[in-house]
């Protein structure tokens, strides 16, 4: 079902594209605004958006966080020369295989039957969350 | 060498390829019926070897000599030197030894060879997107839009500059290397001994280095006089001593001027981690009281032992480039350079992709179908902003130095202060180059709130 949706989005024509951008008031995390994008306000919930974008907030700040398991993964790293990054995978990346999933997950149930798609921030380098809008056509009907 | 054009991008542009200019991708795109991957088609100065595991700047500047002297010295080290000591004292001289340089090499080659924390440019739809922001926010008067941002971080201001080249808002601590050509995070200097630039997913590799070569300089050296003392004990003396091992003399000598400038660029940037300042933001005094105004830096702990744990210790983020990535078939790399093209996507047979092939290639095939908004026509009165809008500056990059003109090793700070006025001097000739400042007459007059006063940070390249 998702998929045949996914599949007729693909069809569908691009009205344009929205950009969140990072939010920087905390630093150099990743954080991305939550103010909610007026060219959305006909397509979606205000809140629905806005529970997506601090749950995407709240993954990354876990990737990024500070603590006993990271400093122990920093030491562990320096003492090996940091060739055990060779054969292991670290935390952060484990984290953006979970945001990876997340964001299909949305997609999938929320985003595309409404006509939207999100694309992960990883793959436009962590700057924006980028929400196309596709035709408002009547998708779940054919 | 290529020529770089600065130009507003015009929405209406996007869908054709006849504005832009001839390609310089290798290996002519339609011909090639191989999946390519994306460091490829990188746009920035690097070189990839290893099908894209391995990366580094594009001159290797003085690597060659900075391997081929701790390969030298350490070699002249154990064939004669740790014999005789070995002998008179202890096995563990050579062990420590190995260890150590050991040490030294694989730090060396992963601070050279590992992505610095690059920024990927931003696709021709954000910049657009931007672009359109900036101008919203400054149409109401004539004042021309700002190409800066200002935001608060732990109630400190910080400016945000964008960037020309990379098309995007630089996020804090990021400057944009022009020997290497791109944004990189946390961006410490561009290292010629090493070949790369020093930034946020690299710096720990290169402490870790300069730290192990301090040891490792500063253990030959001693082990070298300890050689040289009990050898001229034994026979006739400090002369005939050298004679038997002239070698010995050689890596004194060696390690004698090494020494002075590994040490204090040792302590430099333990001080640097213990503040959590980069070497960039040091030298331009970003964060330094100037004319009686508080200004601390806003990304410090306060606190030496949490700066060092978060600098040394903190997670690595991974490369944001992707470089082993393939890039679609058919596709044109999708970032803004003066010279893409953007050739229709081909939709593919996809009744067999899986759901998230079809979502990633969905955010592929977006940017040729995209529509974009057209911009209302500017029918204001022709202002400096459309003046500067509708010039578009060619200019030829510089001649690119092959090092830096002062001796890599002096990282005491005021060899630094006048170094870096060197390299001030060498990038105001250039003034014309958007991407190093914005200082150009016609840009000069509109944007003087731009005008780096704290100097330039892409062309400033810090000695070390």
């Amino acid at each position: 079902m998702a998929l045949k949706i996914l599949q007729d989005l693909r069809q569908a024509a691009v009205t344009s594209k929205v950009f969140v951008q990072r939010d920087y008031t905390s630093g150099t995390i990743c954080k991305f605004q939550t103010k909610f994008p007026a060219e959305l306000e006909s397509r979606m919930d205000k809140q629905q958006f806005e529970e997506t974008i601090q749950t995407l907030n709240n993954l990354y700040a876990e990737a990024e966080k500070l603590g006993g398991r990271s400093y122990l993964e920093g030491c562990l790293a320096c003492l090996t020369a940091y060739t055990i990054f060779l054969c292991m995978e670290t935390h952060y990346e484990k984290v953006l295989k979970k945001i990876a999933k997340y964001i299909q997950e949305q997609n999938e149930k929320i985003y595309a039957p409404l006509g939207l798609l999100l694309t992960d921030p990883i793959e436009r380098g962590l700057r924006v969350v980028e929400i196309t809008i596709f035709e408002d056509r009547s998708i779940g009907s054919r | 060498m290529k020529n770089c054009e600065y130009q507003q991008i015009d929405p209406r542009a996007l869908g054709t390829s006849n504005t832009r200019t001839s390609t310089t991708l290798p290996c002519g795109r339609k011909n090639s019926q191989r999946l390519r991957r994306k460091w490829e088609v990188f746009p920035g100065n690097n070189r990839f070897y290893c099908d894209g595991r391995v990366m580094m700047g594009r001159q290797c500047g003085v690597l060659p000599l900075t391997i081929g002297l701790i390969f030298i010295t350490s070699g002249l080290f154990f064939t004669f030197d740790c014999p005789f000591l070995v002998d008179r004292l202890t096995v563990f001289i050579p062990v420590i030894g190995g260890v150590l340089f050991v040490f030294v090499i694989m730090t060396l080659l992963q601070t050279s060879f590992t992505d610095p924390g690059i920024l990927p440019r931003a696709l021709p739809d954000e910049a657009v997107d931007i672009e359109r922001q900036i101008d919203n926010s400054g149409s109401a008067s004539y004042r021309p839009p700002p190409r800066t941002k200002e935001i608060l971080i732990n109630d400190q201001v910080v400016k945000l500059k964008y960037c020309f080249t990379c098309k995007m808002f630089r996020p804090p601590r990021t400057s944009h290397c022009s020997m290497c050509d791109n944004c990189v995070e946390r961006f410490d200097h561009h290292c010629p001994w090493v070949g790369n630039c020093v930034g946020k997913r690299n710096y720990r590799f290169f402490y870790a280095f300069i730290v192990s070569l301090s040891f490792l300089t500063s253990f030959i050296f001693g082990c070298v006089i300890t050689h040289l003392t009990l050898r001229s004990q034994g026979v006739n003396g400090i002369i005939q001593a050298i004679q038997d091992s002239p070698a010995s003399v050689a890596e004194l000598v060696i390690c004698f001027f090494s020494i002075w400038s590994i040490l204090g660029l040792s302590g430099f940037h333990t001080y640097l981690v213990a503040s959590n300042l980069t070497t960039n933001e040091d030298i331009k005094g970003s964060w330094s009281s100037k004319r009686g105004e508080e200004s601390g830096n806003p990304y410090t702990y306060n606190n030496i032992f949490t700066n060092c744990c978060v600098v040394l210790c903190g997670p690595i983020p991974p490369s944001l480039i992707d470089r082993r990535g393939f890039l679609p078939p058919d596709d044109a790399p999708q970032t803004v350079t003066s010279d893409t093209e953007l050739p229709p996507f081909m939709s593919k047979n996809d009744a067999n992709m899986g759901t998230k092939e079809l979502l990633q290639s969905m955010a592929l095939s977006t940017v040729i179908q995209s529509t974009c908004t057209p911009g209302t026509p500017k029918t204001a009165p022709v202002t400096q902003e459309s003046l500067l809008r509708t010039v578009s500056i060619t200019v030829s990059p510089p001649n690119r130095p092959p090092s830096t003109g002062c001796s890599g090793h002096q990282a005491q700070r005021p060899i630094d202060v006048s170094c870096s006025q060197k390299g001030n001097k060498r990038s105001a000739h250039h003034t014309h180059k958007p991407m190093l400042r914005v200082s150009s007459p016609p840009y000069s007059l509109s944007h003087s709130p731009l005008i780096l006063s704290d100097g330039p940070d892409m062309g400033f390249i810090p000695l070390n």
